[in-house]
């Protein structure tokens, strides 16, 4: 009886796996700093060329402020994801993660909760620097809501996907190839809502983009939950 | 492995002439629609292929989670089966559509959520071959291949969704009209005919593909056994 019951973790144990995880992860990082400064620099560098790819002037600025943004973090998202799944590979570190006596989906979560972090420190710094660079007023609450939901929903598919990628003899070009094509729901509504919230738009236009990105979060969390046991099984 | 089944022979041949009748009935046979005139005949084939493409995506994401559950391998080789018939038939549907389109919308191409979806479906499809092109070990691409199958298969419907946030330009023939849709039109019973006759038609070449493609890769797993046990 105790031997089954051990078998079957408890929902507290689950979380203390799970933030162990992270917690690992952003210890790492915090010490190397690899991940953060290539998204960084490679998102501010996006920014960059987009200004004189799109000639951002006012009128332009106005109606490709999300779409510029979401193709960024999309860019540097993807960088992020497939350094922080590459370094588990290459180091043996994902063996090990597996032989810990704990549940798959405990490592499913905490990277993607790590990859999440990472990606919004990016996004966090990236945002203020767009604004003062083109004198856009970024600072609002929903697009922020929606920022934090399409990256949820960004790395909740990537995190699966590179993990399948890093596996795979075209790693380092695969990851962008498997996870765009399945990934344009996601940013179709972010760039929707975005658009809603910057222009301050009546609520109700805004709303389907809002609940769009809500339901393919739930989802997508839920089917890489499941899936995640077969991607990882040697 | 017996040589080609005699069902197999007899469907391979049903299928040529059912294309045959489909052809006729779609080229002469079905009226002439009054606007759109000769162009509109690449409709029964559009239909026909984008039908089948579809709902080979959707058997190959069930062939997939079967996989997943039994883990046997005959059930991911009918899978590439299914997904590698659908592409091609899904870029058929894209062709004709296109096609229609020239004079019809006087364009070949606009980003409306079908085409949009339709072109994001084939990259699906595309990267799910990359996907296994890039591993070896044949229980691991198996796995990985339904895993994607499934996640694709997911997100094609919800991309569909969050593209009908603009605007459509795409007619519905079946079903009611959207009044913004530029090219629709109402069927005659000629033009019906010519029409369901042709579903069925790509249902019957799709089942005959299908069939062929996994006797093919029961063969082709069954040559790599056999070069294996050479080597040892």
């Amino acid at each position: 009886m105790a031997a089954t019951l051990s078998h079957r973790p408890s929902k507290a144990s689950l979380m203390k796996a799970v933030l162990a995880i992270t917690g690992k992860d952003l210890a790492a990082e915090f010490r190397s700093r690899e991940i953060f400064s290539a998204m960084l620099v490679f998102s501010l560098l996006v920014i960059l060329i987009f200004n004189f790819a799109l000639e951002l002037d006012i009128a332009t600025r106005q109606s490709v402020t999300a779409g510029v943004l979401w193709v960024t973090f999309a860019f540097a998202g993807t960088l992020g994801l497939n350094r922080s799944m590459a370094v588990e590979k290459d180091r043996g570190c994902l063996d090990g993660l597996l032989l810990a006596p704990v549940d798959r989906s405990a490592i499913y979560f905490g990277k993607v909760l790590s990859n999440l972090v990472f990606m919004l420190i990016v996004e966090v710094i990236v945002l203020p620097v767009y604004a003062f660079l083109y004198n856009v007023n970024l600072f609002n609450v929903g697009l922020l809501l929606v920022i934090l939901l399409g990256s949820i929903g960004y790395t909740a598919v990537g995190t699966l996907l590179a993990s399948m990628a890093i596996q795979a003899r075209t790693r380092d070009v695969l990851l962008p190839i498997l996870l765009f094509p399945v990934a344009v729901p996601v940013l179709i509504a972010a760039v929707k809502a975005s658009e809603g919230f910057l222009a301050a738009n009546d609520f109700s236009t805004i709303y389907a983009p809002l609940s769009l990105l809500i339901g393919y979060d739930v989802i997508f969390i839920a089917i890489a939950y499941m899936v995640f046991d077969y991607v990882v099984e040697e | 492995m017996r040589s080609k089944p005699l069902t197999l022979k007899i469907l391979d041949i049903a299928s040529l002439l059912a294309l045959a009748v489909a052809t006729y009935l779609a080229l002469i046979y079905a009226p002439e629609e009054a606007t759109m005139g000769q162009v509109q005949r690449v409709f029964y084939f559009h239909i026909g292929t984008a039908w089948t493409g579809l709902l080979g995506f959707v058997f190959a994401a069930g062939l997939g989670v079967v996989y997943l559950i039994k883990q046997d391998l005959k059930w991911d080789i009918a899978e590439v089966a299914a997904v590698e018939i659908s592409a091609v038939f899904f870029f058929i549907t894209i062709l004709l559509g296109s096609i229609w389109a020239r004079p019809i919308w006087n364009t070949w191409w606009t980003w409306d959520p079908r085409l949009t979806t339709a072109a994001i479906t084939e990259l699906i499809y595309a990267a799910y071959f990359m996907l296994r092109e890039g591993i070896e070990d044949p229980d691991r691409r198996a796995r990985f291949g339904a895993v994607y199958t499934l996640v694709g298969g997911l997100s094609a419907p919800i991309t569909f969704f969050s593209i009908r946030l603009f605007r459509t330009i795409h007619p519905v023939v079946i079903g009611s009209g959207d009044p913004g849709a530029t090219g629709a039109f109402a069927m005659t019973s000629g033009m019906l005919l010519a029409f369901f006759f042709a579903l069925f038609t790509f249902t019957l070449i799709f089942v005959d593909l299908f069939w062929n493609r996994v006797r093919m890769g029961q063969l082709a797993a069954k040559v790599e056994q056999l070069k294996i046990n050479l080597m040892h």
